[in-house]
């Protein structure tokens, strides 16, 4: 996968208004940079399907913490 | 595998009935103004009908299915076979088919039966209903369907938000001349706890305490009578499952997905939707939405979207693909050609 993880916190950033730009970074707790709950799960599930066609799913948000883990997971599914 | 045709059975007319009463989302005091809005934003439900007590399914689709009937000019008399879908019945037992039969003064020779379906019914019901009529050469049915899932807890921000209220009727009519239908049902029953409600069946009888709201979790207060909803794992069953079954169904046919007219699916909210959409790259005018004036209708909801976007469009032949996933788990697709369908003004029902 070619995209680097700032441009996939840009996309992240864009999903979540109240979220001020450049405060994310790769070792961000991303359940504590914004206001964690079940849409927002989804809002991320989605975007990674459309943007990535990667699937994730809520095993996969259990086991990850920063958004360095979730870009791990759709750099290693990603199949183009 | 269930990929198969049906034959010589013709959509007439679709009518829908919802409550009068109409719940504005943005007056959800349940939860904070700012989550309202982004509840809003990625259901996409600001409004939704809710029957008041007493008021059942049936009652919608009586209403429903008298007009239907009336505006095609049909008599009650010359209906062979009624199939009821839903999943809040007006009673354990009996069967409201029966019930409906005898309402609408039907004759004893109808062949009247339910099934026990949520998201996935239309479509599923469409396959029973054509496939009995094309075997048994019957003239005229009534597919009815819908659901009062309204009797979820107000203080569940999974559900109270998202579900509303409405009937469908659909008639149709035995006709050498009809294009065949062609579908693609599927199953996961591993999945059943995904839209559950844990008691009243025979697995868990209720008792005292069935009726004793708990917190499951933040903002998610409910008893276990009522329906539990699972968000995520419905939201990653759509988007593993309801691609596949389309493309299934395409190659099947061997069908050019740019002849398809519209894209009417099962309102499960926005966001599900909406990813679909983008999966299978398709334009928003081929993709129809009801869901912010109705919220997610379960059984009525493909009907629903097919009465109120589509009702000058389908006097004019169309070629859909219909596509219902939730509850079961169960999901499938229908392919048809229409010609012409006959749909009256909804009904709001007091």
């Amino acid at each position: 996968m070619k995209e680097s993880i700032e441009e996939f916190i840009k996309r992240l950033e864009e999903q979540f208004d109240d979220l001020p730009k450049g405060v994310l970074k790769p070792s961000s707790l991303f359940r504590e940079a914004f206001s964690w709950n079940s849409i927002n799960a989804l809002i991320v599930i989605a975007l990674i399907q459309t943007e990535y066609g990667v699937a994730i799913d809520a095993e996969d948000l259990r086991k990850s913490k920063t958004v360095q883990d979730l870009y791990n997971i759709v750099k290693e599914r990603y199949t183009g | 595998m269930a990929i198969f045709t049906t034959y010589h059975t013709a959509i007439r007319g679709i009518s829908c009935a919802v409550p009068k009463n109409c719940f504005d989302v943005k007056n959800y005091k349940w939860v904070s103004e700012k989550e309202r809005e982004q509840l809003i934003k990625t259901t996409g439900v600001r409004f939704k009908r809710i029957a008041p007590s007493g008021m059942a399914t049936s009652d919608l689709a009586y209403d429903a299915a008298n007009l239907l009937v009336s505006r095609l000019g049909w008599e009650m008399h010359d209906i062979d076979i009624l199939i009821f879908i839903s999943q809040s019945r007006d009673y354990l037992i009996p069967a409201t088919a029966c019930i409906l039969q005898d309402r609408l003064g039907m004759p004893k020779t109808t062949l009247a039966l339910d099934i026990s379906l949520g998201c996935s019914a239309y479509v599923y019901g469409l396959s029973v209903i054509s496939s009995m009529m094309s075997a048994g050469k019957l003239k005229k049915g009534l597919l009815i369907m819908g659901d009062t899932s309204t009797f979820g807890s107000y203080r569940d921000k999974t559900t109270f938000p998202l579900f509303g209220d409405a009937a469908s009727v659909t008639a149709l009519e035995y006709d050498e001349t009809a294009s065949p239908m062609h579908f693609n049902l599927q199953t996961d029953g591993s999945g059943y706890e995904a839209i559950i409600v844990y008691a009243g069946g025979a697995r868990k009888f209720p008792n005292k305490k069935s009726l004793e709201q708990r917190q499951i979790s933040k903002g998610v207060w409910r008893n276990e009578l009522q329906p539990h909803l699972d968000g995520i794992k419905v939201f990653n069953f759509s988007l593993r499952e309801v691609i596949p079954n389309i493309r299934a169904l395409l190659d099947f046919t061997q069908t050019d997905i740019q002849s398809v007219d519209y894209f009417v699916l099962h309102q499960a909210n926005l966001l599900i939707n909406e990813t679909l959409r983008k999966m299978l790259r398709q334009p928003a005018e081929k993709w129809p939405y009801s869901i912010t004036k109705y919220g997610n209708t379960s059984s009525a909801s493909i009907p629903l979207t097919i009465v109120s976007e589509l009702r000058e469009r389908a006097m004019q032949p169309m070629r859909l693909m219909l596509t219902g996933f939730g509850v079961g788990l169960s999901w499938g697709s229908v392919l048809v050609d229409t010609r012409q369908i006959v749909i009256p003004e909804i009904i709001e029902k007091e």
